[in-house]
């Protein structure tokens, strides 16, 4: 999705900061707009703040300091009950004392919206969800993934401005996440939600997202689509918590506009694109995708070409990862396809190994 | 995903023999082991409630003294027709067992019982015996008749008729102020003598009211300790429990002393000039309040709090992001949810209250006197087994109305939201 900058940001996060117990701040300088429409992820690690965040936005807790304004409207002060968000808590919070369709009716009954309509609108979207038959049962006399469903349900039926789901899917067995992940996706672009979901699963994240933010420590590492996220990441933070990722330490010996010249392990030189705010004489952390490092590169005319020893094969079905030593670093990831494989290939060979210069980045050293 | 789940639905393995009886032996084994368990409480259950709750419920109806005491007059007389006086077989057959019953205490028991009919009955009996010779010329009859002139009259063999029979409804009538007329109609009792309906509607009343007051001061109480950290709600908690520590006679007895005319409530009343003369506080029925409030707040908090504690945060957080207001969430929300805690907690508290005994005798007046106190009245003091019984299974017979009520009550509510 493009996004036009001149567009009015439905969520828009100024300058927030947010203490629990007024020495740390949980949340830094919180800067963040969101669109109309959009589906916003925050990821990141347990503990980076991704939760406090979502329960500003939703009036659960207060900010600090800075403001959240949804629309033209300033939040801070406003009572949770009057926000008119839809919230999908990580363990449903489905009453246990109602059914299935008074759950579901119970936010248009806070509204005031007549039986007739309110019903209506109930039975829309629990066919919706494929859960007619299902109206009278309690939460407790569903599967997992049913919860999940009318937790969602519950969620949309009032037709909220903004949807927000912490970790909704946490609960759920790989394939049921996996299937409920496309779902919450097609009701998004079905009907042209805007959600901001919170996940610390990274694979999660980049098949949902528009946008996904990073957190970690309370600041935003890096916001951007999935992507230019696995593609371009800002620094050694989000190289290495999205996707999986080769890092060598090193040191920066020239650089030009965008590219360096970074030496690294004894006597090794390669070329890089430059991360932001690195100078020459600098400490860099070198950051290569396994799939990006080519085996045998001989013949492939690539710029940077070395040696290495081939130490381990980890089958995985469609691939193998070999583990290798390059460079005095033995945990040395690169990915190949089973059917490119030589197979007289062994443990203990040496190889080479070789990677273009768009494929690593310099970044900042950790 | 239909088609996913279907596919990691095992497939439904083929019969294989003798699997049926192989999982009834292991489960007799563990059928055994669970009985074997329970065995020990179940005794104990039997012979320590179910055994002297039969007996008490038997006593209500029991009338055998006479038919032990005297077999054969008892039967004669079932077949006596009322009108006229009985037979000189019975006359001959009464002297006879009468004489016998001078051993073996007999006379005592059927003295007692045939009272409760004439409370002139056991002194005729006495002075019947003083005189009543070995053998007689004349007819039983006219000999009775001679020693004394009540035995002429119909009434004095009627009475011993009604106390003939094996059982009788004499007792729980009277538990209701009621009685079976000369006619063997049911009727009220002289108005005047009622006593019992009054009692049993003080009875339900001070229980209903000690049981509505624990659950309006312990919900919120409750509520509380569920909420707070767990430092804080500990030492809350030990202030709960604290009553349990000490006994309840020494309880309800630092009640009369904080509660009487000088005690510490009256004369802190009165520094402060809020009142002028002492409040009259116990002995009377705010004094049964307080006494019993206190006593049975504890059963009232603990099964809330273990409800309360069970109840996570996030429902009521759900509700108001749904749009409720907190105050709506918490009634709509967080209190249908405690229902059972509060179901456990009332029919506890109202149990022991409609049993109470000790504090209403120490600590209220004579208007304040609840059923248990007649059932001690009549067990300890006037041996009076049958009353006793009769009131107490009237008591049984409350409890276990309302418990069913209240049943119900919780029941349809789950069958209307179902
Ligand atoms: N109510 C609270 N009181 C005090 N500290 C809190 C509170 N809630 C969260 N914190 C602290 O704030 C920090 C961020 O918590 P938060 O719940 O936002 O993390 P998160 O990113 O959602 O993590 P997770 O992925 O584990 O859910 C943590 O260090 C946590 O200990
Ligand atoms: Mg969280």
């Amino acid at each position: 999705m493009q996004l036009t900058t001149e567009m009015e940001p439905l969520v828009r996060f100024s300058g927030v900061q947010k203490t629990y117990d007024g020495e740390h701040l949980v949340v830094k300088d919180l800067n963040l707009n969101i669109q109309k429409g959009e589906f916003v992820t925050l990821l990141g690690p347990s503990g980076s703040g991704k939760t406090t965040c979502l329960m500003m936005l939703a009036g659960f807790e207060t900010p600090t300091s800075g403001d959240i304004f949804l629309g033209q409207e300033r939040l801070n002060t406003l009572p949770p009950h009057k926000r008119n968000i839809g919230m999908v808590f990580q363990n449903y919070a489905l009453f246990p004392h109602m059914s299935v369709e008074e759950n579901l009716l119970y936010p248009l009954k806070t509204r005031k919206i007549s039986k007739a309509i309110a019903k209506e609108k109930v039975d829309k979207i629990l066919s919706k969800i494929k859960l007619k038959e299902f109206a009278h049962r309690r939460p407790s006399q569903l599967s997992g993934g049913q919860q999940q469903r009318v937790a969602l349900a519950r969620a949309l039926v009032f037709e909220p401005q903004l949807v927000l789901m912490d970790e909704p899917l946490g609960a759920l067995d790989k394939q049921l996440r996996e299937h409920m992940q496309l779902e919450i996706k097609h009701l998004h672009e079905q009907l042209g939600l805007t959600v901001v979901f919170v996940t610390h699963d990274q694979s999660e994240a980049l098949t949902m997202s528009d946008r996904v933010a990073v957190f970690n420590d309370g600041v935003i590492q890096q916001i951007d689509t999935p992507h230019n996220l696995y593609e371009y990441p800002a620094n050694s933070f989000v190289a290495q918590f999205i996707g999986e990722n080769n890092t060598l330490p090193g040191k920066i010996q020239s650089k030009e506009q965008n590219t360096c010249q970074v030496s690294f392990g004894d006597g090794f030189t390669t070329r890089a694109l430059a991360g932001k705010n690195l100078n020459s004489g600098d400490k860099t952390q070198l950051s290569i995708r396994p799939e990006r490092v080519r085996l045998n590169s001989g013949h492939l005319n690539l710029e940077n070409q070395f040696n290495a020893t081939l130490h381990e094969f980890i089958y995985l079905g469609d691939h193998l990862r070999l583990r290798c030593e390059l460079a005095g670093n033995d945990q040395f990831y690169v990915k190949v396809p089973v059917n490119e494989l030589c197979p007289n290939l062994k443990a203990g060979d040496r190889i080479q190994l070789g990677w273009s210069d768009q494929d690593v980045r310099a970044l900042d050293y950790l | 995903m239909t088609s996913a789940l279907a596919m990691s639905q095992p497939a439904i393995s083929e019969k294989v023999p003798g699997l049926k009886a192989q999982l009834r032996r292991a489960e007799r084994l563990r059928k055994l082991k669970a009985i074997a368990l329970v065995a020990p409480l179940a005794i104990f259950l039997v012979i320590a409630f179910v055994i002297p709750i039969s007996n008490m419920l038997w006593r209500s109806v029991d009338n055998s003294e006479v038919m032990q005491v005297m077999p054969e007059t008892a039967r004669l007389l079932t077949e006596w027709d009322g009108k006229d006086l009985p037979s000189e077989a019975v006359f001959s057959v009464f002297a006879q067992e009468l004489r016998d019953s001078r051993t073996g205490g007999g006379l005592g028991r059927i003295g007692r019982r045939l009272n409760y009919e004439d409370p002139t009955f056991r002194t005729l009996l006495t002075q019947t015996l003083r005189t009543l010779p070995a053998t007689t010329e004349k007819t039983w009859s006219e000999t009775l008749q001679s020693i004394h002139p009540r035995w002429s009259e119909t009434d004095t063999w009627l009475a011993l008729q009604r106390a003939a029979p094996a059982t009788t409804d004499r007792y729980l009538l009277a538990a209701l102020d009621l009685q079976r007329g000369s006619d063997g109609s049911i009727e009220r009792i002289d108005e005047n003598q009622r006593v019992y309906q009054q009692v049993f509607v003080r009875t339900l009343v001070i229980a209903g009211g000690v049981t509505l007051i624990c659950l309006l001061m312990g919900f919120p109480l409750a509520y509380l300790l569920a909420t707070l950290p767990t430092s804080q709600s500990n030492l809350l908690m030990i202030f709960v429990l604290l009553p349990f520590w000490t006994s309840l006679l020494v309880r309800t007895a630092a009640w009369i002393v904080l509660l009487q005319s000088g005690g510490l409530v009256n004369t802190t009343l009165m520094t402060l000039g809020l009142i002028e003369s002492p409040l009259q506080l116990v002995f009377n029925r705010i004094g049964v309040f307080f006494a019993m409030v206190h006593i049975l707040l504890p059963f009232m908090i603990l099964p809330l709090y273990s409800v309360m504690k069970g109840i996570s945060p996030v429902y009521q957080r759900a509700a108001t992001s749904l749009g409720a207001h907190p105050f709506a969430a918490f009634w709509q929300i967080y209190v249908p949810q405690t229902l059972s805690g509060v179901a456990a907690g009332t029919i506890l508290v109202f149990i022991m209250a409609i049993g109470y005994y000790i504090t209403p005798a120490l600590v209220g007046g004579p208007s304040d006197q609840m059923v248990s106190y007649f059932v001690a009245y009549y067990t300890n003091t006037t041996n009076n087994w049958g009353m006793a019984a009769a009131l107490g299974t009237f008591l049984l017979i409350a409890t276990l109305l309302l418990y069913l009520v209240y049943h119900k009550l919780v029941n349809q509510k789950q069958l209307i939201r179902n």
